[in-house]
């Protein structure tokens, strides 16, 4: 499903080369549920973007359900992207002119998914994440875990292979936490794939299985 | 049509802004529309009026005869001879002090002929007009207007009264209506007149003579103007030996065409001049697009990560900055009525009246468009050119 091989990414900070990703594979099944714990620096934030199809790799390979991601240009990834992944921020990245199930409805959109049923995914997904009664409110009405909760429904509207969730839980108290973390796990009940990328041993601890990453690269742990 | 009410979202979202944007639009509109409006009204209105006053005839003058000078035969030879030519009406004008009794004054004299009266459609109010014995016979004859009438004898019911022109004795044989719509009459109110047969002009003044100088043409019945005109630059060229400069022909269609041309070029100035204020405007809207984009750096980021492509986003900045165009646009056009309804309220005594000119509304249109587009695709090419991660990461 997932599939990095010896991917590598460097990044030029003034004169000097950073490698951000240094020969890393990583493995993901359908129906896993994965966490990516590491430090700030340790090239987290880049393997997400890799993961999410947002930037490509300078170096290896990564199969997204069979399609070879670096040999795609900047729209295709745009299309992918849209079908294939759910992002979850940690600041929730709502627009923040639009409603709740505005944000919702976005996704579907851009994937020109006609009026009516995107009326009626926006509609479910949103019951999924409890907020049916807020779905008209803007973003900057809600709390943190309302928008988080926006925001994952807006993930998971277009039916994505993959959620990648980063830090979800960043920017909200413990208990709001545990609620978002539950819908995770619920959702991996469901049968999505979750990938989770925290600094937090507590959140990573949460999924089946944790991968660590440290100056670029990655080793299983178990914790 | 997505994309078309997420512009108007974002531009209603920032209503002070927006407005402040398209003002340049509406100034720049109200500008174009407003002046070509006030320009064309006014035109129309002196065209009408031309068209009005001035008859339907031909003004020839001759100013070199080149040997060959134009008599009354000659004229006589024409009206017969070419079919192309309606009536010929020679005329020839002096100054000359007319005098009745004790009251005396200067008088404007003409020189005519039978046709002259027909072509410049003057009426009497008594009497008759020059005939053609008169012409023949020298007499000393006149018909003169009221304001001669009432001026010189004391009332306007005067044929059969004599006059002295020059000191020479008139036989005063008919009296004109004082015609308020005519152009001559208009020009020339107040003054003095009479006309007397041509060839009596010739005997009165030491600078008319035989030698025709000038004379109306009217188009032959059933045919037009143009085809006269044409046919009587034919007719002295061949007289003149094709010296194009021993005559000039005028007529009040002449008229109207060097009007309309003078209108044009100043309504294509004046266009031009406020279209500079639109492409300024134009320009305006690029400036507050370019911030935007900016501000709106992370918004663009969410957009490209859940997969908005580059078209996606070009089109949505794209309308945005069309919408406001044409928003201003649309304002600008409304001013410029209001601003028209309210010149005609206030000249409305004239008799002039301005309207919304439909041409140049069409023009201001498609030209807030355009500038819409040209000026909207470089802010817009610049988000949709964004990098996704750099600008999900800007400012946050």
């Amino acid at each position: 499903m997932i599939e990095l091989k010896d991917i590598s990414k460097v990044y030029l900070v003034g004169d000097e080369r950073v490698k951000a990703l240094d020969h890393a594979s990583l493995h993901i099944y359908p129906h896993e549920f994965v966490s990516i714990i590491g430090p700030s620096g340790s090239g987290k934030s880049t393997l997400m973007n890799i993961i999410g199809c947002l930037d490509v790799a300078d170096a290896g390979t990564y199969l997204l359900d069979g399609l070879p991601i670096e040999s795609y240009k900047e729209n295709q990834l745009a299309k992918i992207r849209n079908q294939k992944i759910g992002f979850v921020f940690q600041s929730f990245n709502l627009i923040p002119k639009l409603s709740a199930e505005e944000n919702v409805e976005l996704p579907l959109i851009y994937q020109k998914v006609p009026k009516n049923e995107r009326h009626r995914r926006v509609k479910e997904a949103l019951e999924r994440v409890n907020l049916s009664h807020r779905a008209k409110h803007l973003p900057t009405e809600l709390s943190g875990g309302q928008q988080q909760r926006v925001a994952i429904a807006r993930a998971l509207v277009t039916n994505p292979s993959l959620i990648l969730a980063d830090e979800p839980t960043g920017n909200l108290d413990s208990k709001t936490s545990r609620e978002i973390m539950d819908i995770f796990h619920e959702l991996h009940q469901q049968g999505n794939t979750i990938v989770l990328i925290t600094h937090d041993n507590d959140v990573a601890k949460q999924a089946p299985r944790s991968v660590h990453i440290l100056d670029g690269r990655l080793t299983e742990v178990t914790l | 049509m997505q994309a078309f009410t997420m512009a108007l979202r974002s531009i209603s979202s920032n209503k002070m802004r927006s407005v402040l944007t398209m003002l340049g639009i509406i100034i720049g509109v109200m500008a174009l529309v407003v002046l070509v409006s006030l320009v064309n009204g006014a035109a129309g209105q002196v065209t009408d009026t031309i068209s009005d006053l001035g008859n339907s005839l031909i003004t020839a003058t001759i100013s070199d005869d080149k040997g060959s000078p134009i008599t009354l035969d000659t004229i006589a030879q024409w009206e017969k001879e070419e079919a192309e030519l309606g009536q010929i009406a020679p005329y020839a004008t002096d100054s000359f002090i007319g005098r009745h009794g004790g009251e005396y004054g200067s008088m404007t004299v003409y020189g005519a002929t039978g046709s002259y009266y027909s072509l410049q459609n003057l009426q009497l109010s008594m009497g008759r007009w020059i005939n053609s014995a008169d012409v023949e016979n020298n007499s000393y004859v006149c018909v003169i207007n009221e304001t001669a009438a009432e001026e010189l004898i004391g009332y306007t019911d005067c044929v059969g009264q004599t006059l002295s022109i020059n000191d020479v004795e008139h036989t005063v044989i008919g009296v004109l209506q004082a015609d308020e719509d005519s152009l001559t009459s208009v020009l020339t109110s107040g003054t003095m007149m009479a006309y007397v047969p041509y060839t009596t002009l010739v005997r009165l003044s030491d600078t008319v003579t035989q030698d025709i100088t000038s004379f109306y043409v009217s188009a032959a019945q059933g045919s037009t103007l143009d085809i006269a005109e044409a046919a009587l630059e034919t007719l002295l060229n061949e007289r003149f030996e094709e010296d194009e400069d021993a005559y000039s022909l005028s007529s009040s269609q002449m008229l109207e065409e060097a009007m309309s041309t003078v209108t044009s070029s100043l309504s294509i100035l004046l266009g031009g001049i406020a279209a500079v204020s639109l492409v300024v405007g134009g320009i305006g809207i690029m400036n507050i697009m370019l911030v935007t984009v900016t501000e709106r750096t992370r918004e663009i980021g969410i957009r490209k990560a859940i997969g908005a492509s580059r078209g996606t986003i070009l089109t949505q900045f794209l309308m945005e900055a069309v919408v406001l165009c044409m928003m201003g646009c649309a304002l600008g056009i409304f001013l410029s009525w209001a601003i028209l309804q309210l010149v005609n309220t206030i000249v409305v005594s004239t008799g002039i009246s301005f309207s919304l000119d439909g041409g140049v509304v069409a023009i201001a249109v498609a030209f807030c468009f355009i500038i819409g587009v040209v000026f909207g695709l470089y802010p817009a090419n610049k988000a949709a050119k964004m990098k996704p991660i750099d600008a999900l990461h800007y400012g946050g």
